[in-house]
């Protein structure tokens, strides 16, 4: 754990911001505290955490090309608005089309100018799944972020996009994204994680997603981190009643990246989707921990994650349902599928059920299994090369968790991106 | 559906709910030190190499620590002080029934061991707290060359097999209780069959606590040989004292080149039991091991059986059966270790929880690096009876590269409403219904187990239904 490579900077004095900036201290004194994951760590096991140098990072600088990341900041068309932050700083933003009731701002400007709405939601919810210490990593080096909050009955029509930009050689990074959707409220927002360079860096970003009543919202994430990258994702998504909130999560970059999310369903008849696709090749190693936590009656989670697994790829998968006492009629789905494409891939599953309530209906699996031969032979009997007709296979193996995000211009946009794959 | 305010559902135990005072002739006294273990070594007059075996079990017990990151807390309630380690009448079993003491033999009488023994059984050992009470083996099977005897009998008098395979499947440090147990270990069964030989009807064990602060500590060892085929059952019960007893076993099955191993536990333990229990069995090429168990009893179960599948096309299953009632916690499972190429494992478990009850399955299943056609299947089931029950699934499963097939899945859910409301109609009580019900979900389960055995089960799952419908 990078203790020794961090010294605790926060957000200076001139912001004015006090609270802030205890906040701040108290997080680095956390995290100091708090021991580092280790191998007989439950909410570990399986990680290759111990064998990952997370030594020798540096707050990233100033970056040196900010046209090249304006250029390369080109995804999804149309839009409501567009941030691009690069080495946590604001680079740039679009914001001049968005409807009224609409306040999308750097964290910066969150803290300054809407302290009151901001602290109301900021860092409200802790993280469970393994990774307290990294959270508080983040919250200590905390520079800059996204504030995004939508007030009630605002629908916002095109997707939002935010550009998460990284240059320089083992730079760190600390993206924070806040969204809040207000009750009644509509909203679709799409996140890209990217290095500039083939370069190592370590990332550790924190998002804090909140449905208010009968809102909803679309997260969809592209984590493109240069190979050499060690990232984590720590997410956390609350719905209130009847609110509904669908992430999706597509992984495709770093060397070691652990993602967590933490799906907590407070209001009755809220949902939660989470979706995953994992694209491991190489000696990349995916390590996913989510949780879909059951607070009151009558709520649906979902869970999908696909894995398709090259080279010496790892993955690991650990989720839980966890239907709390008195939350009845819950309707919990959890399924994690493992296409293994090569003899040195490894997949861990840990699919679990902890069930407090008897008037359910959760349900969980797991597999691990191959291409289906008789496709791959059909295919080839119609004249498609092999390595054509896997793309194709493994294509299709991921189009079924695209199927089920139902925000069509995100789903769209991903198709379009795997299809160029 | 809402059963808290209408009824509270019992388990129907009182079969074994009984104990005798008995006098002991050797006991070991309270808790455990290295004394202890001497003490028990100069009763069963074991060689040295099992001295030695004992202290090192006892070494590996004291460094290891309770295993409280994943499992319940409730370990911490074992007083390990408290315990009696050994407690018996002399190590040497009876052949006949007519010779067991009368003070002991009233209790297999009252749980009717000798009457199944002539009804359908090869052999029969029967232990009573420390050590087997009776030991014996039909003549006919005796004569095939099959060997059934005390774990002690086994090590004095089959040294050349014995010493072979014990502690091979299970080494003394695999965990806390495994490590306790080769420490203070007495009694349980060693079974040898012979190549070929086809043991007709099954081996029984069966187990009985009748002491209070007692800890039985049982042995077996199983092994069949070359295209041998065994079933071996076992049984076991003690009385509900107001303290906790510890029961923690280690049972270790080698089928060699294509043999078939049944393994079959009705554990219904009272209330007070902490079993802790360490299963594990290793397949050789196209050998067969099957564990089929069904927990009713104790307070905390912590039980895995495991197969190590060693040889080609090597298979292992284990069919589990769960009831986790008032203030029981279950945590039951299974663990498939694929080390062969075109090897099968398939786990069924099917949990019930009532009342507090919690009922934990807990799966591992490993297919590593270079194997070919590897298939596993797991299906679990849990059904929950009331608001306050609680069940949980805990799976691990890791596959390393392509051409294997594994898959698990897992359900929850309740009685089906509709079917009590119309087997009410029918002029079922609620109690009868949900009895029913109960036994429905299990049925095809408890169809695997010997005949008597599933009778016995069917009685135990049926559920006694107090109160009435306000």
């Amino acid at each position: 754990m990078p203790a020794s490579t961090f010294n605790f900077h926060p957000l200076e004095e001139s912001t004015g911001v006090g609270w802030f900036q205890e906040l701040q201290k108290k997080a680095w004194e956390q995290f100091s505290q708090l021991p580092s994951p280790g191998r007989h760590d439950e909410a570990w096991r399986f990680s290759s955490i111990g064998n990952i140098a997370l030594e020798g990072f540096h707050q990233a600088p100033p970056p040196t090309d900010e046209q090249s990341i304006l250029e390369r900041s080109q995804g999804i068309t149309p839009l409501a608005a567009q941030l691009v932050f690069g080495n946590n700083r604001l680079i740039h933003a679009d914001t001049s089309n968005l409807p009224q009731g609409v306040i999308l701002v750097s964290l910066q400007e969150a803290i300054k100018k809407h302290e009151d709405l901001f602290r109301r939601y900021f860092m409200k919810e802790e993280a469970r799944l393994g990774s307290l210490k990294l959270a508080m990593l983040h919250l200590s080096q905390l520079k800059e972020g996204v504030f995004l909050y939508v007030a009630p009955g605002v629908v916002v029509d095109k997707p939002i996009e935010i550009w998460h930009w990284v240059q320089g050689n083992r730079s760190a990074l600390f993206p924070h994204t806040l969204l809040v959707a207000g009750a009644g409220s509509h909203l679709a927002v799409i996140e890209h994680f990217s290095s500039l360079e083939e370069e190592p860096l370590l990332a550790c970003s924190l998002s804090d997603v909140v449905a208010e009543e009968k809102a909803s919202i679309h997260h969809v994430t592209i984590q493109d981190w240069s190979p050499q990258a060690v990232a984590f994702h720590l997410n956390t998504t609350s719905v209130l009643q009847e609110g509904s909130a669908t992430s999706l999560q597509l992984h495709r970059g770093g060397h070691f990246v652990r993602s967590e999310n933490d799906s907590r369903l407070f209001g009755k008849g809220a949902k939660s989707m989470m979706l995953s696709i994992v694209s491991a090749h190489g000696a990349q190693e995916f390590d996913q921990r989510t949780l879909q936590d059951h607070l009151s009656p009558e709520a649906k989670s979902d869970l999908l994650y696909h894995n398709a697994l090259s080279d010496q790829a790892r993955t690991i998968f650990s989720g839980l349902i966890k239907v709390q006492k008195r939350a009845h009629r819950t309707d919990a789905y959890q399924k994690v599928s493992n296409l293994m494409l090569s003899d040195d891939a490894e997949a861990n599953s840990m699919p679990g059920l902890e069930i407090l309530a008897d008037d359910v209906r959760c349900t969980h699996g797991a597999t691990s299994g191959e291409l289906n031969k008789e496709e791959l032979f059909y295919m080839m009997a119609r004249g498609i090369d092999e390595s054509r007709a896997v793309k194709l296979l493994v294509r299709g193996f991921f189009q079924t968790v695209l199927e089920r995000l139902e925000e069509p211009q995100l789903k769209n946009y991903l198709q379009l991106l795997l299809d160029h794959e | 559906m809402n059963f808290e305010k209408k009824s509270e559902i019992n388990i129907d135990r009182s079969l074994g709910d009984f104990s005798y005072d008995v006098d002991y002739t050797f006991d070991a006294g309270v808790g455990l030190s290295e004394s202890t273990i001497d003490y028990i070594c100069d009763v069963k007059n074991d060689p040295d190499w099992v001295r030695s075996f004992r202290k090192e079990g006892y070494r590996k017990f004291l460094e290891k620590p309770m295993p409280t990151h994943w499992a319940t807390k409730d370990l911490e309630n074992i007083v390990f002080e408290n315990i009696r380690y050994y407690l018996s009448q002399g190590s040497i079993p009876k052949r006949t029934w007519e010779e067991v003491p009368e003070d002991v033999k009233k209790t297999f009488e009252r749980l009717g061991i000798p009457e199944q023994e002539r009804k359908y059984l090869a052999g029969v050992e029967a232990q009573f707290d420390s050590e087997a009470a009776y030991s014996n083996i039909k003549a006919a099977v005796g004569k095939q060359g099959v060997i059934f005897v005390g774990s002690a009998e086994g090590l004095r008098e089959h040294p050349e097999i014995f010493r072979k395979w014990f502690g091979k499947v299970i080494p003394s440090g695999d965990n806390k209780f495994s490590a306790l147990n080769s420490a203070v270990f007495s009694g349980g069964s060693f079974i040898y069959v012979p190549p070929g030989v086809k043991v007709a009807h099954p081996l029984q064990a069966y187990f009985r606590i009748n002491a209070q602060n007692f800890g039985q500590f049982e042995r077996t060892l199983i092994i069949a040989d070359e295209g041998a085929e065994v079933v071996y059952m076992e049984g076991c019960t003690a009385p509900k004292f107001e303290t906790a007893t510890l029961h923690s076993a280690v049972v270790e099955l080698v089928a060699l080149k294509g043999a078939k191993i049944q393994y079959i536990t009705v554990q219904n333990w009272s209330s007070n039991v902490f079993n802790l229990v360490t299963k594990r069995g290793v397949a050789y090429e196209d050998a067969q091991i099957k564990w089929i168990d069904c927990n009713i009893g104790s307070r905390l179960t912590m039980k895995y059986p495991g197969v190590v599948m060693k040889g080609r096309r090597a298979r292992g299953e284990v069919v589990s059966i769960a009831l986790a009632g008032e203030g029981q916690h279950q945590d039951t499972g299974a663990k498939m270790i694929h080390a062969a190429d075109e090897t099968s494992s398939n786990i069924i478990s099917k949990s019930i929880s009532l009342g507090s009850g919690r009922a934990t399955y807990r799966g591992m299943v490993h297919v590593p690096k270079h194997l070919k056609k590897c298939k596993n299947n797991t299906e679990c089931d849990a059904l929950l009876i009331n608001t306050q029950s609680r069940t949980d699934t805990y799976p691990a499963i890791t596959v390393r590269g392509q051409g294997h097939s594994v898959q698990h899945e897992a359900s929850v859910s309740q009685i089906n409403e509709e079917q009590i409301f119309y087997m009410q109609q029918r002029g079922l009580s609620e109690a009868a219904a949900m009895s029913l019900a109960v036994n429905g979900f299990v049925n095809d389960l408890v169809e695997q187990f010997p005949m008597e055995y599933s009778i016995e089960l069917k009685r135990l799952i049926d559920l006694e239904m107090e109160g009435s419908v306000g």
